[in-house]
């Protein structure tokens, strides 16, 4: 075999006391696929972080190409070709693709701008990778997938070697994805090696040839992803036997008689169109479909963030109509945002303040009771396991999934009777995930009804009771039982099959015939 | 890790005992080591005379800055302050030169004071919310509207009343301190009060924070980030009544000019951020104070007037700077 391409040895990293990587070794070899595995908190950034000259190493050395080096900077790993995709893309918005793509090393004639060479070298690089992107796009108007496209065009302009792609599907539908992975397989054709960091074991058992897996800090697992199963990975990330992931449905039907919501013939102009369902108490309903399909936009709605065009909206039977969340909040109703960091918590505000943000009326008598607040968010540290060092330390500085406990705690906080939980577990680690999987079961047990939006259709299929297909803003099909499996979700999600077309089933019709 | 951060670890946590937030430590520090330092300049610094004039001195600009500091949390900035003073100050006076009877009059030019204050505030805060228009352009304009109708009402000249009661407001002492003095303290505590100790505050923090995470809790935020600019404009009338009493007159090109500076001064230095979500009101008073005192030793020692714009200027630098160090 050739000499690897990149060679870490004994690579360790503390930050004052603390360890959070030790005595990492590995190759990596040209065009290769390596999935890096791990739950939040075990390494995985810092190790990408050193590879791409953010960090220092504190033990160890970096081989390229054979030549050591003690630490990298950004810049000198940029040099010799290793680039980084974030999460959050550095794109200028205002900017069209060409200039975003050629930013920083724009080509010149004569001193001036050479635009017309670095619109067409763009659309080659966007060719080669079969992106239909016009250069003369400006960023601002392009989807979250196009943009990442974008990032990888600049990333070719470089002649990197090496990409990493950082929890990269996060955001993409499954269409979406797959053109992603058809690029990636383009990159390796041209022989860059590329690392691939993921939640979703399924993907990296799809794009990846080897795998590694990351666990406090410790490497635990470095071999070809031939032959590893999901279970197996995901037994090796968190370091246990898996009891299920997913808690048992509950085997006796819901009790039907007055929903706990009700929505009938709901309209959003341009965005929804006559939506009808039902939530009973003790029930997870699943709204499943693909990024965009309007599932966000039904939430956002019932909790008056935005005015309905047309429709009812029932809640223990009695017509509401809220123009506020505060509204929604009063009459039981709490909403889960999937844009946790955006719209879910304030990331300055502290655990305490985070907690009692929906419920503050609770606390104050005259003036803000600010032990009791302090207790209470002890009580839900305990209940739900967040760890945070302080709980006057601001959330921002938490992990994910510890994050993601913060803005379910503030939601209890209200006791609410309804959930709608939009993306309830988006980022977070397998464990966390675990957990709050089981808190939905337990708040359902408790008579609660919960509404869950999800993207990952294992976890509609693993949590629903029953499942709304929505598409393009309309409900595409109702699903209960064995019925909720990924063929039937994904074939009225795509619109392979429309309501009332597919193969006779047992459910209802989910479009109530409207004069 | 450097050295001098893990020299400062015990000291900051026995800090944390104290009934002092960590933010405020800082221009607490500053200020004590100004104390000291202004009162080892002058031997006139620490005479009592001297010390009750800078606290009125402050007073003016510190109760407009305490209305800055929730404008400022709330993530907005209002410019308008200093020209709404003389705006106000000569409505005072108008009032007070048409009602006969003194004590009637005095009542009646405050009541229209803190009033005409809130108006002010009101219409800077509806274009703000209503108008969707940015708090700095809003305010840009309101200040040159605001001192343009004050110099029109009164042709530019200097109006003064003869009321004899009304000196007695911003001119008097209770207890051996100004009578502003004591104002300034008291709004102090209280906006101190609102802004930990009640929902309202937390509110004005979630909106400067965050105002899409403010929205989805069900906080109104539109009608929370009008209210700071109505609690500042009441801040411009009480001062606006102190100021006038205590001068008898008021002239409607000079009162009032560059408060808007010294106040956005005195929160910043204070340790507020600019961006908004978080700051104290104990910090906006230690600020106003470092101002006053360096003022006050400027004159003492004989610097040149023309100088004391670029000392105030690069504290306001130095506040920044090390505000940037702190969060990184």
């Amino acid at each position: 075999m050739a000499e690897p391409l990149l060679r870490l040895e004994g690579i360790g990293k503390s930050f004052g006391p603390v360890t959070v990587l030790e005595g990492i070794t590995l190759d990596i070899a040209q065009g290769e696929v390596l999935g890096v595995l791990g739950e939040n908190g075990a390494g995985k950034s810092t190790l990408l972080k050193i590879i791409s000259g953010i960090y220092t190493p504190s033990t160890g050395r970096i081989l390229i190409d054979g030549q050591p080096f003690a630490a990298l900077d950004p810049i000198g790993a940029r040099r010799l070709g290793i680039a980084m995709i974030p999460q959050e893309f550095n794109l200028v918005a205002s900017l069209k693709v060409y200039e975003n793509v050629f930013l920083g090393q724009e080509l010149r004639r004569g001193g001036f701008l050479d635009h017309a060479r670095m619109r067409e070298q763009t659309r080659k690089l966007l060719d080669s990778l079969e992106v239909h992107l016009d250069p003369n796009q400006t960023i601002e108007r392009l989807s979250v997938a196009q943009k990442q496209m974008v990032e990888v065009a600049r990333v070719l302009v470089n002649d990197a070697r090496i990409v990493i792609l950082d929890e990269p599907t996060t955001v993409l539908t499954s269409h979406e994805t797959a053109v992603l992975f058809r690029v990636v397989k383009a990159l390796v054709a041209r022989g860059v090696t590329v690392l691939f960091i993921s939640h979703k074991l399924k993907e990296v058992r799809e794009l990846c040839d080897r795998l590694l897996i990351l666990r406090d800090g410790q490497l635990v697992e470095h071999c070809a992803v031939a032959g590893m199963n999901e279970e197996a990975m995901a037994r090796k990330m968190v370091g246990r036997e898996l009891s299920r992931i997913f808690p048992d449905k509950p085997e006796a039907p819901v009790t039907r008689g007055t929903p706990a919501l009700e929505v009938r013939g709901l309209c959003l102009t341009n965005v929804l169109h006559d939506i009808d369902f039902a939530v009973h108490r003790g029930e997870v309903l699943g709204l499943a479909g693909l990024v965009g399909a309007g599932r966000t936009e039904i939430a956002e709605t019932l909790m008056g963030l935005r005015r309905r065009s047309a429709g009812e909206i029932l809640v223990d039977g009695e017509p509401v109509a809220f123009t506020s969340p505060r509204q929604a909040h009063a009459r039981g109703l709490a909403y889960l945002s999937e844009d946790r960091q955006g719209k879910g918590l304030q990331l300055s505000f502290n655990v305490m303040q985070n907690v009692t943000d929906l419920s503050l009326a609770r606390y104050v008598r005259g003036l803000i009771r600010h032990g009791q607040e302090r207790r209470r968010a002890e009580e839900y540290q305990a209940r739900l396991s967040i760890k945070a060092a302080h709980l006057t330390a601001p959330v921002g500085l938490l992990s994910g999934g510890n994050q993601q406990k913060v803005y379910f705690a503030k939601l209890l906080d209200i006791e609410p009777e309804i959930l709608l939980l939009d993306e309830p577990t988006r980022g977070i680690d397998i464990s966390a995930k675990q957990q709050i999987y089981r808190l939905i079961r337990e708040l359902t047990a408790q008579g609660k009804a919960v509404v869950v939006i999800s993207s990952e259709l294992e976890e509609i299929i693993g949590l629903a009771d029953r499942t709304l297909v929505i598409r393009q803003g309309r409900v595409a099909a109702t699903l209960e039982g064995d019925d909720i499996n990924e063929e039937c979700i994904m074939l009225y999600a795509a619109g392979a099959w429309e309501a009332g077309t597919e193969p006779a089933t047992a459910h209802e019709p989910s479009q109530g015939a409207r004069p | 890790m450097s050295p001098l951060s893990q020299r400062t670890t015990p000291l900051a946590q026995r800090f944390r005992n104290l009934p002092i937030s960590g933010a405020i430590l800082a221009p607490l520090l500053a200020l004590i080591v100004l104390f000291v330092i202004s009162s080892l300049a002058s031997e006139y610094f620490l005479n009592t005379r001297n010390l009750s004039n800078v606290l009125r001195q402050v007073s003016y600009t510190g109760i407009i800055a305490i209305g800055m500091t929730f404008v400022i949390i709330a993530g907005g900035i209002d410019l308008s302050v200093g020209s709404m003073l003389a705006l106000v100050g000569v409505v005072v006076l108008y009032v007070l030169n048409t009602i006969t009877d003194p004590f009637q009059a005095v009542i009646l030019a405050m009541l229209a004071a803190l009033v005409g204050g809130a108006l002010l505030g009101l219409f800077n805060g509806l274009l703000v919310t209503r108008g969707r228009i940015a708090a700095f352009v809003v305010t840009l304009a309101t200040m040159s509207i605001f001192r343009s109708l004050a110099l029109y009402f009164t042709d530019a000249a200097e109006v003064s009343t003869r009321n004899p009661l009304f000196q007695g407001v911003g001119g008097g002492f209770v207890l051996g301190l100004p009578i502003p003095v004591w104002t300034f303290f008291a709004l102090a505590v209280v906006s101190h009060v609102v802004l930990f100790h009640t929902a309202y505050g937390r509110h004005v923090c979630a909106v400067g924070a965050n105002a899409q995470v403010a929205r989805y809790s069900g906080i109104r935020v539109e009608r929370v980030v009008l209210s700071t600019f109505l609690i500042a404009g009441v801040c411009v009338g009480l001062s606006a009544i102190m100021l006038t009493s205590r001068l008898n007159s008021v002239s409607p090109s000079d009162a009032g000019y560059f408060f808007e500076l010294d106040a956005i001064a005195a929160v910043v230095i204070g340790g507020t951020a600019l961006s908004g979500g978080r700051g104290t009101v104990w910090g906006t008073v230690i600020g106003a104070l470092i101002l006053g005192i360096i003022n006050n030793m400027l004159n003492l020692t004989g610097v040149s007037p023309y100088l004391q714009g670029l000392v105030k200027g690069a504290v306001i630098l130095l506040a920044v700077l090390l505000q940037y160090k702190r969060a990184p």
